[in-house]
């Protein structure tokens, strides 16, 4: 960590944000190549929890990872000072950082940023020393707790692992921030920044974090997982939590040529956000628009999008929103709408860049993941694939919202090879 | 308890707490090595003194403690407080 950067020139208005690589850990696959064959396959990993006893609770399904143990990747110093969601964050970000061929000690440590987004923070870790606070004493609390609970800790963390001291930061804004991270860290590809991290991991299955989640009313309290999350069905009943997210490395185009990057999934198309108008207000949504501005960002039409990549609350009134956003904007049946979030459960921030991967798979694969649950979009005008359905995919749009009213869009683009 | 706050019960507590650099003898001569070599940075140091605070009722004083950058200052700190001869520890330790 010699370098010392200058003053950079502004890149010009041409610069692209790629993906170049993929970090995953899902509950459904650790690393991408597992993730993708199980998601299209449609198996789906959500079952009743076992970090803790759910008995108690009104809601006990959730989608965990099962086969991860952090000391098999990381060193003994991280663990004391890290939530399983650091943890699985710093994992998927050595797979992603590999895929991509990067070796951050070869680039200059101002050349790289780290900008991820959380939904909750490390609640498990927190959890843990609120206990020992509580129960033994002050002196008990870890003095990691200063920071390991924290929104930005993944972003820290990755930043002090890999040297990377470029622009970085979080977004919080529960599943919608997972979009909003990765076009802050389109943002800075094009003010001339030749790589970022992003992506975002969430973890928080545990009795306090789980208390959290049931705050918004919309955990499905079901046992049964065949009928717990069914998004677009009439018979949604809410959501059922997971864990893990994607990490991507987000890198300036010519950067990722001159360099001689193995691969480039997709570019970074385009972006919008919106946010809803208080209820009781009479306007409309804001969901619509924020298709409306990402593909305007794009420069793409419509009808050249070739899957959307749904949000899927599972809660009848945010589906029927979403489902006239989709046919407003495509068409009725204009547009093949899929879910894979179905196997997993939602992730919160890390969901969202999860479907990015998955897109980018599909781009890659030419095949679009099924979603798992409803057999067919029960009740509304959507081309739901319920299989995994071969299909020539050069753009697909990924839809995010947050708990609050947040509503995010990105488009994404195959890259000719 | 012995008589003495020892090297040993310092790699003993900070492998506990903080955990270890793989790249690292904790067990080799460290007592004059500064504590970010050996892996540990202040909030690794934080961490031991509580936890010393805990097992041996020693109360570090944090202004010596932001100081201590070695093991051999840090046991001093320590002896000091401890209710057996000060600075034994670090001569049977070496």
């Amino acid at each position: 960590m010699t370098a010392v950067t200058t003053a950079r020139p502004v890149a010009s208005a041409g610069s692209r944000a790629v993906i170049t690589g993929l970090g995953v850990a899902a509950p459904t696959g650790l690393g991408h190549p597992a993730y993708w064959r199980a998601t299209l396959a449609g198996r789906r990993a959500i079952g009743r929890i076992t970090r803790f006893d759910p008995a108690g609770y009104p809601a006990r399904l959730a989608g965990e990872i099962g086969d991860f143990v952090a000391g098999d990747h990381l060193s003994s110093r991280l663990l004391p000072q890290t939530d399983r969601m650091t943890q699985l964050a710093l994992v998927s970000t050595d797979w992603a950082l590999a895929d991509a061929g990067v070796q951050p000690g070869d680039l200059p440590e101002y050349d790289m940023g780290v900008i991820t987004a959380s939904s909750s923070g490390g609640f498990e870790f927190g959890q843990n020393e609120l206990r020992a606070l509580w129960s033994k004493g002050s002196r008990h609390v870890s003095a990691y707790q200063s920071f390991a609970w924290f929104y930005a800790v993944n972003s820290g963390q990755i930043s002090i692992r890999h040297g990377m001291r470029g622009p970085s930061g979080v977004v919080v804004s529960d599943q919608a921030g997972g979009l909003e991270a990765v076009a802050a860290a389109r943002r800075q590809i094009v003010k001339g920044i030749p790589l970022i991290v992003s992506g975002a991991v969430d973890a928080s299955i545990c009795p306090w974090g789980w208390v959290a989640q049931m705050a918004s009313e919309r955990l499905s309290v079901r046992d049964d997982p065949d009928r717990a999350y069914l998004p677009f069905d009439l018979d949604a009943n809410g959501h059922v939590p997971g864990e893990g997210g994607a990490i991507l490395i987000v890198e300036d185009a010519e950067h990722a040529a001159r360099r001689g990057a193995t691969r480039v999934y997709g570019e970074v198309a385009g972006y919008g956000s919106t946010f809803d108008p208080r209820p009781g207000s009479g306007r409309p949504p804001g969901l619509r628009k924020a298709i409306e501005l990402a593909l305007e960002d794009a420069e793409v039409a419509a009808e050249e999008v070739d899957v959307v990549f749904a949000d899927a609350a599972g809660v009848v009134e945010l589906d029927r929103v979403e489902a006239e956003a989709i046919t407003s904007v495509f068409g009725s049946r204009g547009v093949a709408v899929t879910a894979p979030k179905t196997a997993t459960g939602r992730l919160y921030s890390g969901g969202a860049p999860l479907d990015l991967a998955a897109a980018l798979l599909s781009i890659r694969d030419g095949i679009i993941p099924p979603t798992v649950g409803p057999a067919a979009a029960n009740g509304y005008d959507l081309d739901l694939v319920a299989v995994a359905r071969p299909a020539r995919v050069r753009v697909a749009l990924v839809v995010a919202r947050g708990y609050g009213g947040f509503n995010s869009v990105m488009v994404l683009r195959s890259v000719p090879t | 308890m012995s008589d003495s706050f020892t090297v040993s019960d310092l790699t003993r507590l900070m492998r506990e707490v903080a955990g270890e650099d793989e790249s690292v003898d904790l067990d080799g001569d460290i007592l004059d090595l500064d504590f970010a070599d050996l892996g540990y940075d202040s909030l690794a140091i934080l961490e031991t003194s509580g936890r010393i605070a805990r097992d041996y009722g020693i109360v570090l004083d944090d202004d010596a403690l932001t100081d201590a950058h070695t093991p051999r200052v840090f046991l001093g700190l320590v002896n000091e407080k401890f209710p057996a001869v000060g600075g034994a520890g670090i001569e049977r330790a070496s």
